[in-house]
């Protein structure tokens, strides 16, 4: 076979380069996707630790309104004047919050590790189609990283119109301070980071399509390949509507279009602006807002079907319903962005068909839930710690996916849109749901990442706190979000009708503190394993992908002699007839065997 | 202070948290495979519990929200006629999120349970079965197919608005950071507006055209009067960024939108005074107020002044991020009786003789700037 050549040339381009590899090569300007990945992750976590100290910044203001507070003191200077939170970095803690965490966490840092690392392990490549595109992806997204962090230091604040930046709000300086200089930074940081997420997908997707051993035909793929392959193709998709957004708003903020303004009097002044829409604006963010949440939350679905079936010692109920609803779930995406836009003001026709299209997403969710709930049973589970999180992901992802059914019905969401309820329900069903398929991962595959272990009883500490905390935090929110408390607001004490409400904004806040403070034994656990974790085995959770054929210390091109073949699936636990629960792909048929047909 | 106590605490409970591994660490058995990062049969059963455990957890964090603060103010009492409509699909709704919600939770957490790992068994190699497959695909079909039909009834009936039932035309007017309304006036037809003619010297602040005589009886409030029982339309506009005109206890929310003039309509059905005495309300001001009396008991401990105790009023917020001080831009919305509408709007200025007393007699001639200009 054709590809087989290809596999073997490129093996012995690796080759050359491994002799004159150095530390900046090998470390910093590396074309290897294993390291690539290993970047992706250590800056995504930065920045996730960025992003939870912000939250927990918000949950203190609401529970203890404009009391001084000297965290607040040291980190927000002269936004906290006493100690007290002003207003404005309220709503720019809100965005940037909001902005690292979907963009820069759970896009960056989920997509970009697990795929970099597992799509040539799992399929059987030496590396990415390209390695220097691979590169160039990755240090465009640490200097988008390094803009927004500038970003929050400029003179005026930063960015502060919600992640959602509608304009006008985010187009006019005089509206508000961090609509200067710190939406233009927010702007470029985002249009750079675009690039970056655009390159890399390209490169997945080439990869999976070109690339794969033999044998490793499409439906031998571990859901997990499935699961990336389809997030870059969303974000293929996507993406450039963002990017061309965000061009538009450029051009209305700094050379005078309207493509977005109209008819506006701000400041005892009546602007030049006319004939432009919000609303557009609102389409053409959407249009990737809402598949976006399924380019977090689709990566995260796969590394838990993954560890699922691995540990529960059983195959993946339903391989192809499973690649069946990620297709449906993908497709779908792209045609439910208006449910975000129900009371904006559009057509309410067009609420009716967004309606009906994004109800229709349960029906491909729902498949999954059960399928995964079917995985476990009757399975020999061994409750390792990503396993834990696995479970914990299915766990949140019905809790935050149910509500979703209120929220995509037009009708209702008149009543909820954009109060604490919306807050409450895609934090569970993409924020945590997703944060918990990257915590599975990385507990997963970290003796894959640095050839050791993590500490299993810090992992566990880790999950059971977490876990008791996320549904502390979020499950009292859909209550208060019920009660009509509006999300944004700097403080409920402007309407006496949520005095009533102060004491579970106490409760939340108090949970929202102790789930960030124990994050900081997962850091502990990550950053000190890497020199002190016990010495991986080569398969360690003795699974059947591919990635476990490699040896634990890494080398360029992955495998040292010829690449493995594929003759079977890769969920081959617990088969009758062998005597191992498992059964790599890369083991030829017995004789007589039958592969299962799916 | 007490936030500063309460991160002192997280911090103690860190450092719990943090003897707990190492008594953890301590009580392991220590063989061949304890350190090795791999789940034991030991750990299998630990967290085969705690599964169990969690599953309570969430059933009894469910109970607790429903019970202290489950008194969704939002899901019933409706002060609109199309707003119990809402909230009949919203418990409909719940009921099957919660069944659902109950069911796969306790699959999960209990196959989680009693699946648990243990060295030398084996798990049952089950990779499909296409039956099953038809089953949960098809019974979330049937169930969303209901949810959606009646969805799609109750959107459309709500925004359609009914042009032929004569409603009062009201524009809410939005700007950083408050609301202005204005009564459409006799000829229930709204003058022509438009930001381009705002004229602060003559407190013309919503740019009203002062040449077109349907603005002439426009009536300009600071607070929002509605009849019961009439249906009312909001003819929403914003002059600077967006908001969103969020009216929770009528069920009613739409955004406002520069350049755009977006509309929304309902019929109140309760007027201030009775929803005052209503028993549910009653209650909810009555907590309330404790806190509010609690709150000023510390307050003059300090020195300071006390908070008046709380009157129910209907409120429109806003609720589209809109700038610094989006957390305060309110106003009431009283519900009375046809009488006491008609006594309160004619106490209130038109537009006509508020324009005169800046400009004399007959505004008419002597406007600078009008619609027909502006549009040119």
């Amino acid at each position: 076979m054709s590809t087989h050549a290809v596999d073997t040339h490129a093996h012995d381009d690796n080759h050359g380069h491994h002799h004159k590899e150095t530390f900046v090569t090998k470390y910093i300007f590396s074309q290897d996707h294993k390291m690539i990945a290993k970047q992706y992750l250590i800056t995504g976590t930065i920045m996730g630790v960025i992003g939870v100290i912000m939250s927990l910044m918000m949950r203190i203001q609401i529970a203890w309104p404009e009391e001084p507070n000297v965290l607040f003191e040291a980190l927000l200077g002269k936004w906290a004047p006493g100690g007290v939170m002003d207003a404005d970095i309220y709503l720019a803690l809100v965005t940037i919050h909001g902005t690292i965490m979907v963009f820069f966490v759970l896009t960056a840092g989920l997509s970009g590790t697990f795929s970099n690392l597992l799509i040539p392990l799992q399929i059987g490549a030496r590396d990415m189609a390209s390695g220097f595109l691979n590169m160039v992806s990755y240090w465009l997204f640490f200097l988008s990283s390094v803009i927004m962090i500038i970003s929050l230091f400029v003179e005026a604040g930063p960015a502060a119109a919600g992640w959602t930046i509608y304009p006008p709000l985010s187009a006019l300086p005089m509206a508000q301070g961090g609509s200067g200089m710190g939406m233009t930074l927010w702007l470029v940081s985002m249009a750079i980071f675009i690039a970056s997420s655009l390159l890399g997908s390209l490169n997945y997707i080439v990869t999976v399509i070109n690339m794969r051993t033999k044998g490793m035909s499409m439906t031998r793929l571990p859901l997990t390949i499935w699961a990336f392959f389809v997030t870059a193709i969303i974000g293929v998709v996507s993406f450039p509507v963002l990017f061309a957004a965000a061009l538009l708003l450029i051009m209305d903020r700094s050379f005078g279009t309207s493509f977005f303004l109209s008819d506006i009097f701000i400041q005892g002044e009546v602007l030049h602006y006319q004939g432009g829409s919000p609303v557009l604006f609102e389409h053409l963010f959407w249009f990737l807002g809402h598949p976006e949440v399924y380019i977090v939350i689709l990566p995260a679905m796969g590394l838990v079907s993954e560890i699922l079936a691995t540990n529960a010692r059983k195959p993946i109920f339903g391989y192809r319903a499973m690649v069946a609803s990620i297709l449906a779930i993908a497709f779908l995406s792209t045609i439910v962005w208006g449910h975000h836009m129900f009371v904006s003001g559009m057509n309410p026709f067009l609420g009716s068909v967004f309606t009906f299209t994004t109800l229709l997403i349960a029906i491909p969710s729902a498949v999954k839930a059960f399928n995964w709930i079917t995985t476990i049973w009757k399975g020999n589970l061994q409750m390792n710690p990503a396993m834990l999180f696995a479970i914990g992901f299915v766990s949140t992802f019905i809790t935050g996916g149910l509500t979703g059914i209120i929220l995509g019905d037009s009708a209702l969401d008149i009543n909820v849109h954009d109060t604490y309820f919306v807050i409450a329900h895609f934090h569970l069903v993409m924020g945590i749901s997703a944060l918990y398929g990257m915590f599975a991962g990385i507990y997963h595959w970290y003796p894959k990442m640095f050839g050791r272990m993590m500490d299993k009883n810090l992992g566990y500490i880790h999950f059971w706190v977490t876990a008791i905390c996320a549904y502390g935090v979020f499950f009292p929110m859909h209550f208060i979000g019920m009660a009509g408390l509006p999300r944004r607001y700097y403080t409920n004490t402007a309407f006496p009708l949520f005095d009533d409400l102060a004491d579970v904004n106490i409760v939340i806040t108090v949970f929202a503190l102790i789930g960030g403070v124990v994050q900081i034994i997962y850091l502990y656990n990550f950053f000190a394993s890497m020199f002190i974790g016990k010495k991986a085995v080569q398969n360690p959770w003795r699974s059947n992908t591919l990635d476990w054929t490699t040896p634990v210390e890494h080398i360029h091109g992955n495998w040292p002699g010829e690449i493995p073949h594929v003759y079977r699936w890769s969920y081959d636990y617990s088969k009758p007839g062998h005597d191992e629960d498992f059964v790599p792909q890369n083991v030829p048929l017995k004789e007589g065997e039958e592969e299962l047909q799916h | 202070m007490t936030a500063l106590l309460t991160i002192i605490i997280v911090l103690f409970v860190a450092v719990a948290i943090w003897q707990m591994v190492k008594i953890f660490d301590l009580a392991q058995v220590r063989t061949d495979t304890s350190d090795s990062g791999i789940a034991t049969d030991h750990d299998n059963n630990i967290n085969g519990y705690l599964m169990l455990g969690f599953l309570v957890f969430i059933y009894v964090i469910t109970i607790i929200c429903f019970v202290k603060w489950g008194d969704l103010p939002l899901v019933y009492n409706a002060a609109s006629e199309h707003g119990s409509r809402i909230d009949n699909l919203m418990i409909i709704s719940m009921l099957v999120i919660f069944s659902v919600q109950t069911l796969t939770q306790f699959l999960l957490y209990y196959f989680a349970f009693k699946y648990r790992g243990e060295k030398g068994k084996k798990a049952l190699y089950f990779a499909d079965n296409n039956t099953l497959e038809a089953i949960w695909t098809i019974i979330p079909v049937i169930v969303l197919a209901g949810l959606i039909i009646y969805g799609l009834f109750t959107w459309t009936s709500i925004m359609n608005i009914d042009e032929d039932a004569d409603p009062m035309v009201v524009e809410l007017y939005a700007q950083q950071f408050n609301w202005t309304a204005r009564y459409a006036g006799q000829d229930n037809v709204l003058g022509m507006a438009n930001v381009r003619l705002i004229d602060i010297d003559k407190a013309n602040v919503l740019g009203v055209d002062e040449a077109d005589p349907n603005a002439q009886d426009d009536i300009v409030v600071k607070e929002l009067h509605l009849v019961v029982g009439r249906p009312v339309m909001f003819v929403m506009r914003s002059q600077d960024v967006l908001h969103s005109a969020y009216m929770p206890h009528f069920r009613a929310q739409m955004n406002c939108v520069p350049g755009m003039i977006t509309k929304f309509g309902f019929t109140p059905t309760v007027t201030t005074k009775e929803m005052r005495e209503n028993p549910d309300m009653i209650d909810k001001i009555q907590r309330i107020n404790n806190i509010r009396a609690e709150k000023s008991t510390a307050l003059v401990a300090e020195g300071k002044e006390t908070l008046d105790p709380y009157e129910f009023h209907y409120l429109l917020l806003c609720n589209k991020i809109c700038g610094k001080s989006h957390y305060n831009m309110q106003m009431n919305i009283i519900v009375e009786t046809q009488e006491e509408f008609d006594a309160w709007i004619k106490e209130q200025k038109t537009f006509k003789s508020s324009m005169t007393q800046f400009i004399g007699e007959d505004p008419l001639p002597l406007a600078d700037k009008s619609m027909e200009q502006i549009t040119e």
